[in-house]
């Protein structure tokens, strides 16, 4: 990997979209650059003073000149807005078969943890060919979770989750960065993502000593909590029934209805009395300050994990269920 | 017009030409100073704005533990002092000496006033330990998670109330050196530029007051009860 | 030689002696000087800032100075270079130095407050430098959330503070500039006879006027956060740290205009005057620096694309960022149309003009690829956007303050500088520029982070390239500092018109007299007339 390089390599299905769009703006700005140049240089000699007495012609505004030279450049521009927001958009979008990952970042590290439980520190082992979706959470300060191979690029603020994602193309080793600055040992905030054949991830998922997957953590940590004295499996308890919850839509109280994805999971377990389910009381305390932004990343898994899953058959728990809808990245504040 | 170096006077500087233009640059720059100074609050009230839309609850809450009546009061004060205020540009207009004084010191009483009642309520805060970033902060009738919402709520009134006052003290300060003026018989009929300025510049944080007003203290305040 | 009419005649120069009468002056011409000495004071720190950067950077291990001082020299390097030399820069110096002459004023409308300024930009300097020498600040000059509140240690509120100080040094240049173009023109002299740089200036103080008071209070909220522990950004609370990105790049972008247009001010004047021709498309390009003022203001969220904002937001700052691309073209086209059948000279001035131009248009279509929503999510917070911004600042508004510079010194001196010097440094500077910043762009794309102490061992190659051309720009940066200084008692002595312009400021003497014009000037002409001056010239030579 040391060798000098003039171009990243393409190691995403992201980064081709991103390359292609470059080479677009890259041919438009050598053209203009050019133009500019040459005309400058030609006029510059062409039209250098030869005697001291010399008065140019007076040339008055050119009208067709200054709106073509406005409204090419303007409908170039427009290519320019349509193709990159389109990236944008398709890289905002997580595909909904995509594995899940969770990152925490905190100075100067990123942690990292898989669904099946891995735990990884400045490394993130994924498969080719298979979406992955990374919701991110920082515990101090702003961080921004960068990987050049992949051309993604997606700040971690304090306070809310951020999410991105992205197929791997190739595999190998490349650059993990954190690209917003985060304090004294900002460059050191880096690491690894190797990117490995699908049977290699396999056989590095189940090798290692693992605790157990962030869903059976999550579980003791409920328990230990105590949350399932009123999150029952039935409808006797104090809380909503969380079996089946996952992607749904949830009706609230005083109208309105959210839909039960990650950031709202977070919001309700950190401020529970922000969005209160139709037809149950706001009695539930915040866990504000009892758990640490990875308890609460295994919580959520924990939750995700009780479905709806194939084959468990839909659970009634009073809520209609509704077709699933990707959520947007980015994330708005979780805690509105 | 003079062209070498005229001699200088107090209402015509060298670089104008005439009285008139010399009183069209001030009233002008003036304005535009105002103009700076309502990009300044802005950047406040769209701070205000994002959070009271994002926490509503919390914020009619926090906004109903404000003292109404005192806040009204104080409102009818700053009013007051800018009435009295105009008088004093009136009088100044009419070439009233001894006017001109009467009615800045009223406005610097109402000031006065205003600026009193408001340390009184900044006080009140310290008691019900309604001050953000304390570790004692408590509003009643906001659960534990909303404390950090009701601390914004308060972070805001005191970092909107504060570059009010101290903008109310600059202004008193500008009444003081006015007052000392024109007991020295500095303005006339001519020359009332600096008064008129400064009326502008007073009804202006007026102004700013007639929105904190409303928008911290009244908005929402009937949902509580 | 001083010739001995050119001592006798008395100038804003001779005119009173003594250190009070210059550190209480009201002439706007002396209070330019002032600011003159102040920023290049003040660039040369920052200079020094970049060169320890550049050297450091040499090596991919970090073996100059430590993580912490290495961040602390990136975040003076910006705050010094933005804060105390670029935004004042050609305002301060040459915005005060000839605003009111080319206009045919006596004076700013309020000399006062044009002095206090100054004091205010140096009080401001020194709370900043203060807090260099008493440990430094690291958190960038950007000062984002919570880090600048919550976790760094640096000297945070001094910094800032210094900011804010200097902040009402621009505000209230800016509405002095405002309020002499609207009462103090000459007989005659109406808006569309005002040559461009003044129209450049008036756009440059209506950013001014309007955006640094909020910076100026997201500082005050800072201030508070960090003081009182007041909570408005603090995620804890529920507060949203991107909120101060938003007000910090409400005023930080336009700020960017703030420091290129007065540059594009200068460039027409230099352009026009080197060609002999009227500006090409007069009222395009006056009407181009209000429009980019105005819509400057409209594209600060294109900071935050990947800041995690909403996706509509994403799409509509970038839609905007593009409408801001057409005025800059439309001036760019405008200049190179002023140069055909022109009558093209290659003294100093032209030179920087003719490398602003250039320069200036790598850096604006670079920014047509980070205004791009797919290539920024890719570029942003890497060298790519290094490059991009130094393209503007340096090569666009360092040119153009050099340009002016050059164009405007036998009027303020009185003297000339040596030509073959300053020629050599125009090219020197042009090359030592690309030299270290084009191989920057190619880092970006790479994935080079910012901010960056370490890097890995592949990117080595370009950056050594960037230290080496970085070396060759301290040289040319160093040659006019030396020959100017040189030229005060050396130079030549400056005739009245020496470029054969038309401006105002080339009918009074160089240097001109206390109140700038021995009779108001009656204006008659339309800018840049050269046939009318060339008929003059005539009747009267």
């Amino acid at each position: 990997m040391d060798r000098f390089q003039l171009f990243p390599v393409q190691a995403s299905t992201l980064a081709p979209e991103v390359d292609h769009l470059l080479y677009f703006l890259l041919a438009v700005a050598v053209f203009f650059t050019l133009l500019i140049f040459g005309a400058i240089f030609y006029f510059a000699i062409r039209y250098r003073r030869r005697s001291e007495n010399e008065l140019p012609h007076v040339q008055h505004t050119g009208y067709t000149l200054e709106i073509l030279w406005s409204v090419i450049p303007f409908g170039l521009t427009m290519v320019m807005f349509t193709w990159g927001a389109s990236i944008y958009f398709t890289a905002s979008k997580p595909p909904n078969n995509a594995i899940q990952i969770y990152a925490v970042g905190k100075q100067w590290m990123w942690k990292l943890e898989h669904a099946e439980g891995q735990r990884e520190i400045n490394e993130l082992h994924i498969p080719i060919g298979t979406p992955v979706r990374l919701t991110m959470a920082s515990e101090d300060v702003i961080h921004s979770f960068f990987v050049p191979a992949f051309r993604t690029k997606q700040d971690v603020v304090p306070g809310r989750y951020s999410t991105t994602w992205f197929t791997a193309t190739k595999p190998g080793k490349y650059h993990l960065f954190c690209a917003e600055y985060c304090g004294t040992n900002h460059s050191g905030m880096i690491g690894w993502v190797y990117v490995m054949e699908p049977m290699d991830y396999q056989n590095w998922l189940s090798g290692g000593a693992v605790e157990g997957s962030m869903a059976e953590s999550g579980k003791k940590l409920f328990e230990q909590l105590a949350c399932n004295n009123c999150h029952k499996d039935d409808n006797s308890g104090r809380g909503p029934v969380l079996v089946g919850l996952f992607g749904k839509q949830v009706q609230l109280v005083g109208g309105g209805s959210v839909k039960a994805d990650e950031a709202y999971f977070r919001e309700s377990i950190l401020q529970p009395q922000a969005k209160i389910v139709y037809g149950f009381e706001p009695v539930m305390p915040t866990f504000q300050g009892l758990v640490t932004e990875e308890q609460l990343v295994q919580l959520v898994e924990y939750v995700k994990s009780l479905g709806p899953k194939p084959g468990t058959g839909p659970v009634d728990n009073g809520q209609k269920p509704v077709p699933e809808k990707s959520s947007t990245a980015g994330s708005t504040p979780a805690n509105r | 017009m003079a062209d070498h170096a005229p001699t200088e006077t107090f209402a015509l500087r060298v670089q104008f030409d005439t009285e008139a233009q010399q009183k069209d640059a001030s009233t002008l720059g003036m304005w535009i100073f105002l103009v700076t100074e309502i990009m300044f609050f802005g950047g406040l009230f769209a701070v205000y704005t994002v959070y009271r839309s994002w926490y509503p609850d919390v914020f009619a809450i926090a906004s109903s533990s404000l003292n109404e009546i005192i806040g009204a009061l104080n409102t009818g004060v700053l009013l007051l002092s800018s009435f009295t205020m105009v008088m004093a540009v009136r009088a100044s207009q009419l070439g009233q000496q001894k006017m001109i004084v009467i009615f800045l010191i009223l406005t610097l009483l109402f000031g006065g006033i205003f600026l009193g009642v408001k340390a009184y309520e900044w006080n009140q805060k310290f008691e019900e330990h309604h001050i953000p970033g304390q570790a004692a902060f408590h509003l009643d009738g906001v659960l534990p998670e909303g404390q950090g919402h009701a601390q914004l709520f308060f972070s805001i009134y005191f970092a909107m109330t504060g570059l009010h006052a101290l903008h109310m003290v600059i202004g008193v300060g500008i009444l003081l050196t006015l007052i000392v003026q024109a007991r020295k018989g500095r303005f006339s009929a001519s020359y009332y530029t600096p008064v008129d300025v400064a009326g502008l510049y007073w009804h202006f944080v007026d102004i700013i007051w007639i929105f904190l007003f409303p928008l911290l203290y009244l908005i929402d305040r009937h949902l509580v009860k | 030689m001083i010739t001995a009419a050119a001592q006798e005649r008395e100038n804003y120069l001779n005119a009173s002696h003594g250190l009070k009468s210059w550190f209480l002056t009201k002439d706007h011409k002396r209070i330019g000087l002032l600011y003159l000495a102040t920023i290049t004071l003040f660039f040369f720190i920052g200079g020094a800032f970049a060169t320890l950067i550049r050297v450091e950077l040499l090596t991919p291990q970090g073996n100059l100075v430590s993580s912490e001082t290495y961040n602390k020299l990136f975040t003076m390097h910006g705050v010094m270079m933005i804060f105390f030399f670029l935004i004042p820069s050609i305002p301060a110096v040459l915005g005060n130095f000839f605003l009111p002459i080319m206009i045919g004023a006596r004076d700013l409308a309020f000399p006062k407050l044009n002095l206090l300024s100054w004091y205010l930009l140096v009080v401001g300097g020194m709370f900043s430098l203060y807090a260099m020498l008493a440990g430094g600040v690291d958190t960038g000059w950007t000062f984002y959330t919570p880090y600048s509140t919550t976790y760094s240690n640096g000297y945070v509120i001094a910094t800032a503070l210094g900011i804010f100080i200097a902040g009402f040094s621009s505000i209230l240049t800016g509405l002095n500039f405002i309020v002499t173009i609207h009462r103090m023109r000459a007989p005659g002299m109406t808006w569309f006879r005002m040559p461009l740089f003044v129209w450049a200036h008036y756009a440059t103080s209506l950013i001014q006027v309007l955006g640094t008071p909020v910076l100026a209070v997201t500082i005050v909220l800072l201030f508070l956060e960090r003081v009182f522990h007041l909570g408005i950004f603090d995620p804890a609370r529920g507060g949203d740290p991107v909120l101060f990105q938003h007000l910090f790049w409400f005023y930080s972008h336009p700020a960017v205009y703030i420091m290129v247009l007065p540059a594009m001010g200068v460039v027409s004047e230099v352009i026009s005057t080197f060609s002999r021709k009227a500006i090409f498309g007069y009222g395009f390009v006056a009407f181009s620096s209000v429009s980019i003022a105005v819509l400057g203001f409209l594209v600060w969220g294109h900071h935050l694309f990947v800041s995690g904002q909403s996706l509509f937001a994403g799409m509509v700052f970038s839609f905007l960022s593009y409408f801001v691309a057409i005025p800059s073209a439309i001036k760019v086209f405008n200049w190179t149309a002023t140069l055909y059948k022109g009558s093209i000279s290659f003294q100093t001035p032209m030179l920087y003009a003719l490398g602003f131009i250039g320069l200036f248009t790598m850096g604006g279509l670079t920014g047509l690829f980070v205004a791009a929503l797919g290539i920024d999510m890719h570029v942003t917070d890497t060298y790519f956007v290094v490059a991009h911004f130094h393209y503007i600042m340096v090569g666009g508004a360092i040119m153009g303050y050099m340009s002016g510079l050059h164009y405007w010194w036998p009027k303020m001196t009185g003297r000339m500088y040596p030509e073959a010097w300053a020629r050599l440094s125009a090219l020197v500077i042009f090359l030592g520029f690309n030299l270290t910043f084009f191989p920057q762009f190619i880092l970006g794309y790479l994935g080079m982070p910012r901010r960056y102490h370490l890097y890995p061992p592949e990117f080595q190659v370009l950056n050594v390239l960037s230290t080496a051309g970085a070396s060759v720009l301290a040289v040319g940066y160093l040659m006019p500092m030396i020959y100017f200084i040189w030229s005060l008692r050396y130079g030549k002595v400056a005739p009245v018109n020496p470029w054969g312009a038309t401006g105002l400021e080339w009918k009074t003497s160089s240097p001109p007299p206390v109140h700038n014009f021995d009779e108001t000037p009656v204006v008659t002409h339309d800018a840049y007339d050269y046939a009318s001056l060339m008929a003059e010239e005539v009747e009267v030579g």
